[in-house]
């Protein structure tokens, strides 16, 4: 039997203004589950996440959830205004609208989302102004936002763009942490060798699903190719597909060539 | 000596003009606090496209002989709700035809005391803020305004901020965010009736702006920017309503001139770091 739906998207289409950016795609997500959702920009992956959130409605197909799912978005870091005059604690506490609404952060509340922080490695940084960090802790400020309120599903969108690659490293480590402790995790990225391939799950998409499956079976050139729209090659490399693109081959050659 | 100290307190002689500092620190300290959400959406253009349409419902009440408030009152929430709502759906044309419609509502308000209004002095009244149009009514409206407008701020605070800071992931968290922002709307729209008559219609967005991008250069937390601008908004609007008596120059020009001082004075001793703050602050 397989493990229970979380969430279900059933040949959901979805617009902004005209133009479909997603197109009927049919998209399961089950507890346990660790996705990775891969496609060229504007490819319609932050669209989709956020169909799965419930934040936008698609114009057909439906999208149902688990009664009472908790879920937490982690947001692209692009999206976030930097600028706005918030601190670490207050960015954490403020999604406790409900609990309590007035200004004042009770001694709970500090505690536990001190115990977030500190398991995240932001110790001692919650008075810290959201722009003062490093791009690594402020991708896991919002990782802990999320995981303030103990969320079944994990939703990230481009968790690694723009982090060098030991941050990349600790996002991939606190994130395989979260999957032991029963989290499912749904992620958008571009990095296929670094990240995606090492899922136990892909999909690629390109306004409609293109492949879902196991990175062994997803990654071909026939797939890849439909997805970006461009020739690429994938070898196996110990068990592992390892793609191979060829744009960035040619400007390596030439660089070499130069050099 | 004695009469020089006479006339410090002079202007506090005429009863319209006491009156007229009250109403100008309160509604400094109020247009204060809304600008802070104001600022931080980017939205300055709604603050002046509210006053226009706040103006229009003030002309055409005055023209029916419907009660100032009432009339003024119930155009600028109905103008003020729909604006946030076609601001928020971020359609291509939103600020086109917010500019429209609001100009439009200014237009008629215009050509409505052109025809039935009694004097040229009204319509410079309404839009640039009158001292001598002051009366008791005004001070318990602005005043009942920003009680009304302070415990609604800290009755729903988090939600404000959450809306505010991040309103697609604050809707899946369960924060009614269209409600919060016809909140907000509606207390701007009310803090624009409130005040127009003091600081006029034309004047009023530069005080939602002002005291809040200043407030923003000093210091980096959201809650100290909800005392710190409302501080700024009261103390530049009574300073300059009293300095205007000595002046001989328009209460509201001589309000926002003193608020543009206090600017000025703190972007050149914030150094860069505070002035980055506002770097995107857009429609200063
Ligand atoms: N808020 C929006 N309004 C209008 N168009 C949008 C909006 N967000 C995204 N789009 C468009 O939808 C398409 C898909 O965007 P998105 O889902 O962000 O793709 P991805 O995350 O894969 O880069 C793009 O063409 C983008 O320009
Ligand atoms: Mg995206």
């Amino acid at each position: 039997m397989s493990p229970e739906v979380l969430v279900e998207c059933a040949h959901i289409s979805c617009a902004y203004d005209s133009a479909f950016v997603v197109h009927d795609v049919h998209f399961t997500v089950r507890k346990g589950d660790f996705v990775g959702i891969v496609g060229p920009s504007g490819s319609g992956k932050t669209t989709l996440l956020k169909a799965v959130l419930g934040a936008i409605r698609p114009q057909s197909g439906h999208v149902t959830m688990k009664p009472g799912l908790r879920m937490g978005y982690v947001p692209q870091v692009e999206s976030v205004d930097w600028n706005f005059p918030v601190t670490v604690l207050e960015v954490m506490v403020m999604t406790r609208s409900k609990v309590g609404r007035r200004p004042r952060i009770t001694a709970e509340e500090r505690t536990a989302a001190l115990e977030v922080l500190d398991r995240l490695g932001l110790g001692g940084l919650q008075d810290r102004h959201i722009r003062e960090l490093s791009g690594g802790q402020q991708q896991r400020v919002f990782v802990a936002r999320a995981l303030f309120h103990k969320p079944e599903l994990l939703i990230l969108d481009e968790p690694t763009s723009g982090v060098d690659i030991r941050t990349r490293h600790e996002v991939l480590h606190l994130l395989a942490d979260l999957h032991d402790d029963g989290v499912s995790i749904v992620l958008t990225t571009h990095d296929l060798n670094g990240l995606a391939a090492h899922l136990p799950r892909m999909v690629c998409l390109n306004r409609e699903v293109i492949a879902d499956g196991a990175p062994i079976d997803v990654l071909t050139s026939e797939v890849l190719e439909q997805t970006y729209g461009a020739p690429m090659e994938v070898l196996l490399h110990e068990g592992m597909p390892v793609v191979l693109d060829h744009g960035g081959t040619d400007v390596a050659k030439r660089v070499g060539t130069l050099l | 000596m004695i009469s020089l100290v006479g006339g410090v307190f002079t202007p506090f002689n005429y009863q319209f003009f006491t009156n007229g500092i009250i109403v100008a620190t309160i509604a400094g300290g109020l247009c204060g606090l809304l600008g802070v959400f104001v600022v931080l959406r980017g939205m300055s253009y709604i603050g002046h496209g509210l006053s226009h349409a706040v103006f229009g419902g003030a002309a055409a009440s005055a023209v029916m002989g419907i009660n100032y408030f009432v009339g003024a009152g119930v155009w600028g929430i109905i103008s003020g709700v729909l604006i946030g709502r076609i601001a928020r759906r971020r359609l291509i044309g939103a600020d086109a035809a917010i500019g429209v419609v609001t100009t439009a509502s200014f237009a008629l308000g215009l050509a409505l005391l052109n025809r039935y209004g009694q004097a040229q002095k009204s319509i410079e009244a309404v839009l640039f803020g009158s001292v001598l149009g002051v009366k008791p009514i005004d001070i318990l409206a602005v005043a009942l305004v920003t009680v009304f407008t302070v415990v609604l701020i800290l009755a729903f605070y988090r939600a404000l901020l959450f809306a505010t800071f991040d309103p697609e992931v604050a809707e899946v968290s369960g924060v009614r965010v269209a409600w919060v922002e016809a909140l907000l709307m509606a207390m701007l729209s009310l803090t624009i009736l409130v005040t127009m008559r003091v600081i006029g219609t034309l004047l009023i967005s530069a005080m939602l702006v002002i005291p809040a991008s200043t407030a923003r250069m000093l210091t980096n937390s959201f809650a100290r920017m909800l005392w710190i601008s409302p501080l700024i908004g009261a103390a530049t609007a009574g300073v300059g309503m009293y300095a205007s008596y000595f002046l001989d120059t328009s209460a509201s020009a001589t309000i926002i001139l003193t608020a543009t001082a206090v600017f000025i004075s703190v972007y050149a001793l914030a150094g860069i770091r505070g002035r980055s703050r506002i770097a995107h602050v857009h429609h200063v």
